[in-house]
Order: C-alpha cells, then structure tokens, then sequence
C-alpha cells in the first residue's frame, strides 16, 4: 500500500513530463493506473470480506511514536474501493470535459495528487498521518475549487472552504493529540484497544469536540455548510468528484473510522445527531428553492451528508448499516448527478433550472440517467437508493432517545427530496424547450459513460442489492460498529410500516413537486420567505468575521509598528531597564567589598574629563562640538585601558576614534544642522528613562566584578602563548591563533558591511 | 582645508605612517601590534592626506582599489588556515617554520602571521573603502 | 577606582540612551557610539582592574597570576573594530535616509516605506 500510495504521487510529478503529443491523453492514463488500483483492491475484498485485515508500517518517527501506517480492513476497502473506482469514471469525464481548457495538466496533477491523498487517508492507520493526508485534501481542494481563478467567485469560494476546512482540520489536530495523550499513541489500533481509558478520562469531551470540528468542517454539517455550495465554482469534475463522492466523505470516513473508539457514550449519541438532523433538514429545505442546477446538488449532498452523521451518531446496528450502504448509495447517484449537471451546462450554457427545459428530446441517453439517478435519490425502487431510504427508515424507526423526532424530521427531509428529485427532472427534461444550443453536440461518450455506468451499477444492485451487501457492507459496517453486524439485503420487504412511509412520502412529495412546477410564483415567494426568515446570511457572516479580523491585525499592527523609531528604542530600554532592576533586587547582590577611592588622581581626573565630555556631548547644540566631546570620550576611554595594562586596546581604540571623527567630519557637511525637535517635556522623560537604565548597569558593573568565575581559558592562553605559538603579546596571540576563527568571522563581518556601505552610496538614490 | 604645511607635510607623513603600520603588524606577535592596528594606520595614513588635499585626489592616484585588498586580506586569511590541515592535522593549527638569518637565531615565521597579514589587508580595505564612499561627490 | 569606572560606565550608558532617543540622525548614531564604548568599558571592567603588568609572556615567565586578563582584551578589541564598521554602516545607511527624505527628523522614518 505504500508503494501504492508513493507510485501515485511520483506519477502526478510525471505529468508534466509528458511529450505534448500525449497530453491530450493524460486523463485516460489516470484513469488506467486508477483503474489498476481499483482491480487490486477489489482482489482484496475476499479476503477482507473473510474477515482478515492487512496493513504495512514503516518507522517514521520511531522516537516520537510516529509511524507510517496503512490498514486495509473492510472500512478502508470500502472508502478505497469508491475512491479510486469512481476515480477512473471522473477522470475519463474528465478527459471530455476538460478539453477546451487552459492548463489541464496542472489540473490533472491536482486531481491526481488528490485521489493519492484521499486514499492515503482512507488507508492510514496512524492518525497524525491521517491527519497529514486530511490536509493535503483541504490544500488540494483549494487549488481545484479556485482553478477558474480569473473569477473573483472562484477565489472566494476556494478562500472559504480553505480557511473553514483548515480551521477545522487544526482543531481535530489537537482533538487527536488530546486523546493521543491518554492513550500514548497515535496508532488506530492502540485507540481502539485503549476506547475505555479515552471515554473515561476528562479529556475525552473537548477531545471529541475538537475532532467533531475536523468532521463537521470537512463533510459540511451545520453551521459550516456554507462552504460547499460555494466550492460549486469548481469544474464539474471537481464537483462530481470532491463534492460528492470523496473529500466531504472524509469527515464521515473519520466518524467512522473512530466511532469505536469515541462512539456510544452520551455525549456522542446526543452532539452527532443533532448536528446530523439540522444539516439534514437544513440541506433539503434549502435545495428546493433553488435555481441553480450544481446549488440543488449540492444542498441535498448536504442532506445526505446529514443522514450519514445522523445514522452514525446514533451508532446501533441498523444505523451504521443504512449508513454504509447509503454512503454507496449516494456516491452513485450523486456523481453522476453532478455529471450530467456538467454535461448540461457544457452543452447549452445555463445551468439555470428557469432556463432550461425540454431537453429529453436533444438528449435521450442522459434523460433516462437523470431519471434512474433521481430515482435512486429520491428512493424508489428498483434503484439501491430505495434500499437504502428503507433502512434509513428502520434506523431511525429504532433509534434510541429522541425517536420520534428524528423519525419526523427525517420524514420532511425525505418529502423535500422527493419534491427536489421531481422538480429537477420535469423542469430540466419536460416542458417547452427554451435552450438553443451553444456548443454543437460531438463526443459525448465519455460524458454519459460514467454516469451511465454508475447508474447501471445502482440498478443492478438495486435488484440484487447482496452482491454489495455481504462483500463489502458488513465488513465495513462490522469493523464501524466494532461488532458483528448481518447484512441481509432485500429490494422487498413485504408490507409493513416502512413500506407505508415510502408511499406517503411519494404523495406529499408528488403534492408539493406539482405545486412548484405548475407555479414559477410560489417558488420565488417561497424563496423570498426564506429570506425574511433566516436573515444570515452564513457566507457573508464568514466575509465579515475575515474583514473584521483584517481590520483587527491591521490595528495591533499599527499599535505595535507604529513607525516611531525613538518609541520602538523607548520600549527596548524601558523593558530592558525594568528586568535588570527586578533582577538586580530580587538577587540582591550589593554586598561590594570595594572602597571608594579617589588615587590616583589623574586617573580621577581623566574619568572627570569624560564625564565633563559626555555630559557636554549631549547637551551641545553644534554638531562640531558634539562630535569633538565625543572623540574626547573615546580617547579618555583609551587612556584608561592604557593604564590599566591593555596597551594593543588602547592603540586601537585611539585609532578606531580618529577614523570615526574623521568619517563624522566628512559626512558632516551634507548633514543638517542640529534642529530642536524635542518638546522639554519628552527630554525630561528620556532623561528619566536614561537616568534608571544607567543606574542598573553600573550596578551591573560593579556585581560583574564580584562575579568571578575561574579562569581556566586565560590561563591556557597564558601559559601556551609562548610555548606553542610562539608570540609573546597574548592579545595578539589569541586574536590571530588560538581563537582565529572568531577573528575571521569578524573579518568577513567588516567585509560585508565595506561592502554595503559602498553599495548604499553608490547607487542611485530617488529624490522625492 | 588649504594648509600648504599639512600637504607638504601629508607627503612624507604618509610614508612614514606606512612604513610604521607594516612595523607595527610584524612586530605584533610580541609586542604591541598587530593586524588590526596596523591596518586602521595605514588606512588612517590616506585619510590625513585626503584631509590635507582632497579625497578626490587621494582617490584618483591610489593605483588599486580598496576592494582588492579586502578580497587579497580575504585570501591570506583563508589560505593559512590549510596548512595546519595538511601537515599537523587539525584545522587552523599553527604551523612554524625558521628563516634562517644571518647573525641571529633566523626569524620564525607561521601560519598565524600570514592570518594577521590577512586581518591588515582587510582593515585597510575597509577603512579606505569607508573612506572614499563616505567622500563621494554625487 | 572599580566604582568610579562603574559610574562611567553608568552615565555612558544613560548618555547612549538619552541620544538615541533623540529625532535627529547624528545624535542617533553619537548614542550607538557612546553604547558601544559602554559596552567594551564593561565587559573590560568585569575582569578586574590590573596596573602596569600587561598581558605579555616569555620562556622565563613563571607566574601569569599578576598578569592582566588577556581575554576579554581580545573581546573588547574585536568588538571595537566590529564597532567601528557598524557605525559606519549606520552613518551610511542614515545618509542615505536623509538623502531620500530631506529631513533629519527620524520620526519621518515612516516615509522610507512609502517611498514608491
């Protein structure tokens, strides 16, 4: 699995090596490679379905307990399977839809790299490495989202859905390393045999919640949904692909994947639900106002994406098989929804509902796609999406807790779909045709392969629903539920109770489908109610809190870089001044046993001389003058180390002055005159502030001297200097021999700035 | 600045200042000295003349320019860090050697007298590279 | 005379301070100056004053205790050198901002960033 994941990777990077004449084919050799990943994986489903697992590790971090981990068990197969199957139909749509586009090979790469991170997560059995692949996905789907990017739309959308998946990826980052903490390992299978020591420790709820976070952003629950029908600006690929079938998946596959770790405690059956039932609710509701044909798609993925968090959260057998096989379910139907909805629009250029119509005539085949896709997704029989509506029925028939509520809410759902499934159909396909046709109709088997393929696929299964049940369903559903579940599919179940709720389900649903047809006013009324009813609008919410944090930044920003150098100094010392004064009392080291003495007096004197100088230095109005003070310091200075036996510092520090004087004088002429820019009162102030810090350094001082740590290294120098180096001037000795590596990084250092010092005066400078 | 004392005397000044800073530098190892203080004299040296005509004119009769000594004083420095490599092992190690001279015992001569040599060139590149930038005429 | 020196050190510290606080550039850099000659008075200082016995050794020397400490010498006298070409380069680079600004006032430093 490795080899697998690493081989689709170093591929993607191949794309960009083909010669052109191949590029034209790139996405039929995706495909083929996907199609070859496919084939293993379904050579493994016997032996998983047996009940037997595979994985593959490799040390990573071994130190830090992270390793590179893959698992292939009947949860991953199934990810997987859906993952590179569908994968090989989208790239081969693709292929057609792709065509008059610029720079598909970018994003064929991305596509490509997508479906390696996506089954890099499915089969991770390390959860930071999870988490790793989770972000790839999020970058990825950034990437696609925005690849119309000349439009401000597509930017947006992408910038949305990036920030809100990353926030939410982070947040499950640290859910993981919470729990990860409890338990001392990252590994899948430590989580799973340590479940009691998480459910029971007091991380185990904000551990949840923030892992609930990664979820809820990545398959778009309530009150993150938003993004999703943003990310429609993507190609429809991209849609079919991401947006349907996977990357929202991803958030489910997690729930899944650690719903016998976290799952069945009280926070779980009650948070997960709820959240599952709004997005559900949420997602039907709103797809049926809508106009634009992608908007409706992706609102009812909402919905889906709502009843699978629905059904996991309430985590009993039945449950988290509907949720299986409704996962299937949906990435059949929904894919090739989306992509029809692609070849629509390709061909008649709208994929407004209110300017379409009549087109079963233009497009025979894909009307009787649309028609068994919608089917399937608004629950019909013969489709599997049938299947599935009567198990999610059972589910939540039997669901523990609120029941009845849940059995409610999941019944108006339901009739929202139906209604929306209809409405697609009649106003798209029936009717007066009012389209004239774009772009001529040519090639369009890869448009209808695929969807065609998946919808002959939810058919036959539909019909012989146990192909898929016992193979895949009940390991998957085995190794979620963390026991074993039976699988027993069956198109008919005989009349009972859910039978009857499907049927009541059709006529309300049929009612409020022919009401919304027959009368354009009621959906536009019923759109504007909606809109004096839920007056936020989430995108723009999310718009405002990024432009408000902009602005917040902006602000600190100004207040911290405010652009006064003096004030930036004034922080600097002020700070610099308060901790040694903290330090210096906490320690209290004043115990000097030094005496003041004035001898002799002309080293007295010379120290007069320089207070004299720098005082006057600094109160002088003339530059000369200042300038000369200050050459006196700095010769007073080098008297000083004269006396007290540094005589190589004395020598350069009289020269290294003169070069300064010299340098200020010969600068000085294009300087200006001393100007009075200070008011007295910030004088005062500096004067203070000089005054404190001054203080703590002579302090300072006078406790260094106090401080003396041995001195081996001085005396090594000392000794060794004439022995081995020969020199008897140990300064010298030091500088050039014992410590010549400092020298020559001064050396380089005095380079630099020469070198920099000629290149500010001799470029042109611009005059404002 | 128009002093004909200060030009005249600038002449053999900065001689003299050149001649003392290579003494200065060679002396450096025993006695006060070195690299460092023999480069800022020498640099110290053009500076006086520079004050005593122009630097323009300083500028126009220095045959080479300061960059060159900086990158040979770079080049010394780097170069004697090798030997030490090759005959005694280590990295930067000192390595000695006598010239024989008539009369006294001969005059040693190593590694780390090549790397002051180096450190004298650098300096005085940098000061007359200081110098003259800071003396541009835009 | 370690105190008095410690004073020194104090009021060239407060002195440095002071001047870079100031708007104008050539204060600025006289207040780097007079930090940096603080600085090397300090670190000279920490290790103890000696009088006439500098650092120089032969064959016959037998006791270097009495001797001053070569090493922080090294330090200060590198760092003097360091000193001066950082000076330099703060002349050069202030220059430049008064070439390009036509002012002395630091607090126009802001305009540097604008500048098109």
């Amino acid at each position: 699995m490795i080899t697998l994941i690493l081989l689709i990777f170093s591929l993607a990077f191949v794309l960009f090596l083909l010669p052109r004449k191949l590029k034209g084919y790139q996405a039929i050799f995706i495909s083929f490679l996907l199609l070859a990943v496919f084939g293993w994986l379904a050579g493994k489903i016997k032996l998983v379905s047996a009940g037997s697992t595979e994985s593959e590790a490799v040390d990573w971090l071994p130190q830090l307990g992270l390793n590179i981990g893959f698992l292939l068990d009947g949860l991953s197969l199934s990810f997987a399977l859906l993952v590179s199957g569908i994968g090989v139909l989208v790239f081969l749509y693709a292929h057609s839809y792709m065509k008059s586009y610029e720079g598909t090979t970018k994003f064929f790469f991305y596509l490509l790299l997508f479906s390696g991170s996506m089954l890099g997560l499915v089969l991770s059995s390390n959860l930071i490495q999870l988490f790793v692949f989770w972000e790839f996905t999020t970058i990825l789907s950034f990437f696609l989202i925005s690849f119309f990017h000349e439009k401000e739309e597509s930017r947006k959308a992408a910038f949305q859905s990036l920030v809100i998946t990353f926030v939410g990826g982070l947040a499950m980052l640290a859910g993981i390393l919470l729990l990860g903490s409890q338990v001392g390992s990252y590994e899948l299978n430590d989580w799973i045999a340590g479940a009691g020591t998480i459910k029971q420790s007091k991380l185990y709820l904000p551990g949840l919640l923030l892992i609930l976070g990664g979820v809820f952003t990545k398959s778009a629950q309530f009150p993150f949904h938003f993004w999703l029908p943003g990310a429609m600006q993507a190609p429809a690929p991209v849609s079919a692909y991401l947006h349907s079938a996977t990357m929202v998946k991803a958030g489910v596959f997690l729930l899944m994947r650690l719903s016998p770790v976290l799952g069945g405690t009280p926070e779980w059956t009650s948070i997960v639900p709820m959240i599952g039932v709004l997005t559900m609710l949420i997602g039907s509701y709103f797809a049926i106002t809508q106009t634009d044909l992608k908007a409706i798609l992706a609102y009812t993925t909402i919905n889906a994406l709502g009843v699978l968090v629905l059904l996991l959260g309430i985590n009993t057998a039945p449950s988290v098989k509907a949720a299986v096989l409704f996962l299937f379910i949906h990435a059949f139907y929904k894919a090739s929804l989306f992509m029809v909805a692609g070849f629509i629009e390709k061909k008649t250029g709208t994929r407004d509902l209110n300017r379409l119509g009549g087109l079963m005539k233009s497009f025979p085949i894909t009307f009787v796609i649309t028609l068994l896709a919608l089917l399937s997704m608004a629950g019909l029989p013969p489709m599997l999406g049938f299947l599935g509506k009567e198990l999610i029925y059972e589910a939540k028939v039997q669901s523990p807790g609120f029941a009845s509520l849940i059995f409610i809410f999941g019944f108006i759902s339901n009739v929202f779909m139906f209604a929306v499934a209809m409405r697609i159909l009649f106003k798209v396909f029936f009717g007066k045709p009012v389209n004239s046709f774009s772009v001529p109709i040519n090639k369009k088997f890869f448009f209808v392969f695929g969807p065609g393929l998946l919808i002959l696929l939810s058919l036959i299964l539909g019909l012989s629903p146990n192909l898929l049940g016992k193979e895949i369903i009940e390991p998957a559903a085995t190794v979620v539920f963390a026991q074993k579940v039976n699988v027993e599919l069956a198109l008919w179940h005989g009349f009972n109770l859910v039978l009857l709720l499907s049927a009541i389900t059709v006529v309300v649903g049929s009612v409020l489908s022919y009401v919304l047809i027959k009368n354009r006013s009621v959906e536009e009324k019923w759109d504007r109610l909606n809109k004096r009813l839920f007056p936020v609008n989430l995108p723009h919410v999310f718009t405002r809190l990024i432009e408000s944090f902009v602005t917040l930044s902006k602000r600190k920003t100004q207040f911290l870089q405010h652009g006064y150098h003096r004030y930036y100094i004034l922080t600097v010392v002020v700070f610099t001044a308060a901790l040694l004064w903290l330090q210096l009392i906490l320690t209290r080291g004043w115990d000097f046993t030094l005496s003041l003495t004035l001898q002799p007096f002309y080293i007295s004197g010379l120290l007069l001389v320089i207070v004299i100088a720098t005082v006057y230095t600094t109160i002088t109005s003339s530059r000369t003058r200042a300038i000369i003070s200050m050459g006196v310091v700095g010769y007073g200075i080098a008297l000083l180390f004269l006396y007290y036996s540094a005589v190589d510092l004395a020598i350069t520090q009289i020269l290294s002055e003169t070069l300064i004087v010299v340098m200020f004088v010969l600068i000085l002429q294009r300087l200006p005159f001393f100007a009075q820019l200070s008011r007295k009162s910030s004088k005062l102030r500096d004067l203070a502030i000089a005054l404190v810090f001054g203080g703590a350094m002579t302090v300072v001082s006078l406790m260094a001297i106090n401080v003396n740590f041995s001195s081996p290294i001085s005396e090594f120098f000392m000794a060794n200097s004439y022995k081995k180096a020969f020199g008897e001037n140990v300064v010298n000795v030091i500088l050039v021999d014992f410590r010549a590596l400092d020298t020559m990084g001064e050396v380089t250092v005095l380079v630099i700035a020469a070198m920099g010092v000629a290149a500010l005066f001799k470029s042109k400078t611009l005059k404002k | 600045m128009n002093s004909v004392i200060l030009q005249l005397a600038s002449k053999y000044v900065r001689g003299l200042l050149i001649i003392f800073s290579v003494i200065m530098l060679v002396r450096g190892h025993n006695l006060p000295g070195g690299g460092f203080i023999g480069g800022l004299l020498a640099g110290l040296s053009l500076a006086y003349k520079g004050f005593a005509f122009t630097q323009d004119i300083v500028e126009k009769e220095m045959k080479v320019r300061p960059e060159y000594f900086m990158v040979i004083g770079l080049v010394l420095v780097f170069a004697s860090l090798w030997p030490g490599l090759l005959l005694e092992g280590t990295l930067m190690q000192g390595v000695w050697f006598t010239i024989p001279f008539p009369f006294t015992e001969g005059y040693k001569f190593g590694t780390p007298f090549l790397f002051d040599i180096g450190v004298y060139f650098v300096v005085i590149g940098v000061t007359v590279l200081f110098l003259f930038s800071l003396s541009e005429k835009n | 005379m370690e105190i008095l020196l410690a004073v020194i050190v104090g009021v060239l510290y407060a002195a440095g301070v002071y001047m870079l606080l100031r708007r104008s550039i050539v204060k600025f850099i006289i207040g780097i100056i007079f930090m940096s000659n603080a600085t090397n008075l300090l670190v000279f200082l920490s290790a103890g004053l000696v009088q006439g016995s500098p650092a120089f050794v032969n064959d016959t020397t037998v006791d270097t205790a009495h001797l001053a400490d070569p090493t922080p010498q090294a330090l200060v006298l590198t760092a003097i050198v360091i000193g001066l070409g950082m000076v330099v380069f703060i002349l050069a680079l202030k220059y430049k901002y008064f070439e390009i600004t036509g002012t002395d006032d630091l607090d126009q430093l802001k305009q540097t960033d604008t500048h098109p």
